[in-house]
């Protein structure tokens, strides 16, 4: 045969198997979309991040490496108290890994508790509001990491749990805290006690104290395992402030 | 026909181990063994994950390497070394020889991801139990239930089925790269063009997917650009669609179906490559 022939033939072979395969490619393409996967989005923002040598590993199938890479990276800027450092870099680490839900937690907990109390300790910076403001915008980058991992991940109940007592904790929203619970509450997986939790919270929540009351009265229904002396305290307190008739009175006031 | 292949590919992963290619396995366990040390200053989920990334992640590079290299100096060699005349002298067709050529390729590959895997499957198994055995001890004061709820965290965090699914994928990969290198290795001249053209198409099929996106959007104008597009995305693999360990080691379960469907991408793909290599091998002028 001659070579222009089989050339032909080999390059023609090709782009047939191209065109046979492509229904696949497609079809496979979308069910990784459906099922979240390969949802990284390796873009120009991130290539500025981490750099060009790590961009093209990333690009090449490297991803998880290297997002190992730049947490360990980041540790050791932690262990320096480098914390802006830390955080672009852990802005790097969750794009690259976007399903990884340790990497979400631990960057939102650094944030927002080690970096926040790092700033408003910080002894070089004589200004309190300085201080209090630096120490609130790690508190909302802790937070915006928790928002973006739920994006990416909203069926797991760890991060609605973590974004719960964030917002308990860091930002004293009661409301929201609570929504975060219930939410967790409502993932598969999620330990019994986050029920408790959204309940006690929204207890805390102005204007929402009847929903609390109902919330509370189901868990206690639930049987003896659940009626904890918070439980049972905080319903004979909203009983008391929502003038619950006697005759509709649920528990017995918990011992002292 | 299989004897003869059989033979050949005996031979071929004879002369593969003799270039003492495992020893990259020390570099591997190496890597591994000393980050689990090193790692262990990690909270357990950290540790967990970052072992994994770079277990599986160093798998698949090393078995990329070695599914080209290996690979790309194999026909050239044998010309070099004028072996492939006697080898073809005997009643071995070419179509046989090459099928040997690529089966001692693939087999060192398997033992080679078997190898990394064992010492990764070791090293979380050790881990595990340490960790185990360390929450044990100090969580003795614990209740039963809670107790029982934390080691079961930290089993599930270590073990996860997902990663032999991935195992499989990373050695279909390198597979699907051993006969995509066999195949330019068969109108190449020299093992240097085969590994830079091998490299080049690896980093391309990792593109593929998004050339095919472009190239099938309906907003992208412009026949030059629709044409190279075109051109990309049919005669280059679709590279991305075997990374799926990056997902894995996050505890992502793969779908059945994805899993399934991937795999029959890569074996349509290793038939394709091998038969057009056994095409161009068979006229081709030794």
């Amino acid at each position: 045969m001659r070579p222009t022939v089989l050339w032909t033939l080999v390059v023609a072979s090709l782009l047939l198997f191209g065109l046979a395969r492509l229904p696949l490619e497609k079809s496979l393409d979308t069910a990784h979309r459906t099922a979240g996967l390969r949802t990284a989005a390796l873009n120009i923002e991130l290539r500025e991040q981490i750099g060009q040598l790590s961009y093209a590993a990333a690009l090449s199938g490297f991803r998880s490496l290297v997002a190992a890479f730049l947490w360990i990276e980041a540790h050791t800027a932690w262990e320096q108290t480098a914390w802006g450092r830390m955080a672009g870099l852990f802005q790097s680490v969750t794009s690259l890994q976007p399903r990884s839900l340790v990497y979400w937690d631990l960057a939102s907990w650094h944030m927002a508790w080690n970096a926040a109390i790092a700033a408003r300790e910080n002894p070089k910076e004589p200004s309190e509001f300085l201080r209090q403001r630096a120490e609130r915008e790690y508190h909302e980058l802790g937070r915006d990491f928790l928002l973006r991992g739920i994006a990416n991940n909203p069926d797991p109940h760890v991060l609605h749990e973590r974004l719960g007592i964030m917002l308990r904790d860091k930002f004293h929203d009661r409301c929201g805290a609570a929504d975060a619970f219930t939410a967790a509450a409502e993932k598969p997986g999620a330990p019994p006690y986050m029920k408790r939790l959204a309940a006690y919270e929204l207890a805390a929540c102005q204007g929402r104290e009847r929903e609390a009351y109902q919330k509370l009265r189901a868990i206690y229904l639930l049987g003896e395992e659940e009626r904890m002396p918070s439980v049972i305290s905080l319903i004979n307190q909203l009983e008391a402030q929502l003038d619950i008739p006697a005759a509709e009175r649920l528990a017995p006031p918990a011992a002292p | 026909m299989i004897r003869r292949t059989a033979t050949i590919a005996a031979v071929t992963w004879t002369e593969l181990v003799r270039l003492k290619v495992f020893y990259f396995l020390i570099i591997f366990a190496l890597l591994v063994i000393g980050n689990s040390f090193f790692l262990a200053r990690f909270s357990f989920e950290e540790e967990f994950q970052m072992l994994k990334d770079i277990a599986l992640g160093a798998m698949s590079v090393f078995s990329s390497l070695l599914a080209i290299l290996a690979t790309a100096t194999l026909l050239p060699k044998d010309i070099e070394d004028r072996t492939i005349y006697t080898v073809l002298a005997k009643p071995v067709s070419r179509t046989e020889y090459l099928l040997g050529k690529l089966s001692g390729v693939f087999l060192l590959l398997t033992l080679a991801v078997l190898l990394m895997g064992a010492v990764f499957a070791a090293v979380l198994l050790l881990r595990t139990q340490t960790l185990l055995h360390s929450a044990q001890i100090e969580m003795a004061a614990l209740p039963p239930a809670e107790l029982q709820a934390a080691l079961e965290r930290i089993r599930a965090t270590g073990y996860d089925p997902n990663l032999f699914a991935g195992g499989v994928v990373i050695l279909v990969k390198a597979w699907l790269l051993a006969a995509l290198t066999m195949f330019i290795s068969t109108f190449a001249t020299s093992t240097i063009f085969t590994t830079i053209t091998a490299f080049a198409a690896y980093f391309i099929g990792h593109l593929q997917a998004t050339a095919r996106e472009y190239w099938l959007a309906a907003d992208t104008s412009g026949f030059l650009t629709k044409s190279v597009l075109a051109i990309v995305s049919l005669v280059f693999p679709d590279l991305q669609a075997f990374n799926l360990v990056d997902d894995i080691v996050t505890g992502v379960a793969i779908p059945a179906a994805i899993f399934w469907k991937t795999l029959a991408l890569g074996a349509g793909y290793i038939a394709v490559y091998t038969a057009l290599a056994a095409a161009v091998f068979h006229h081709k002028e030794l």
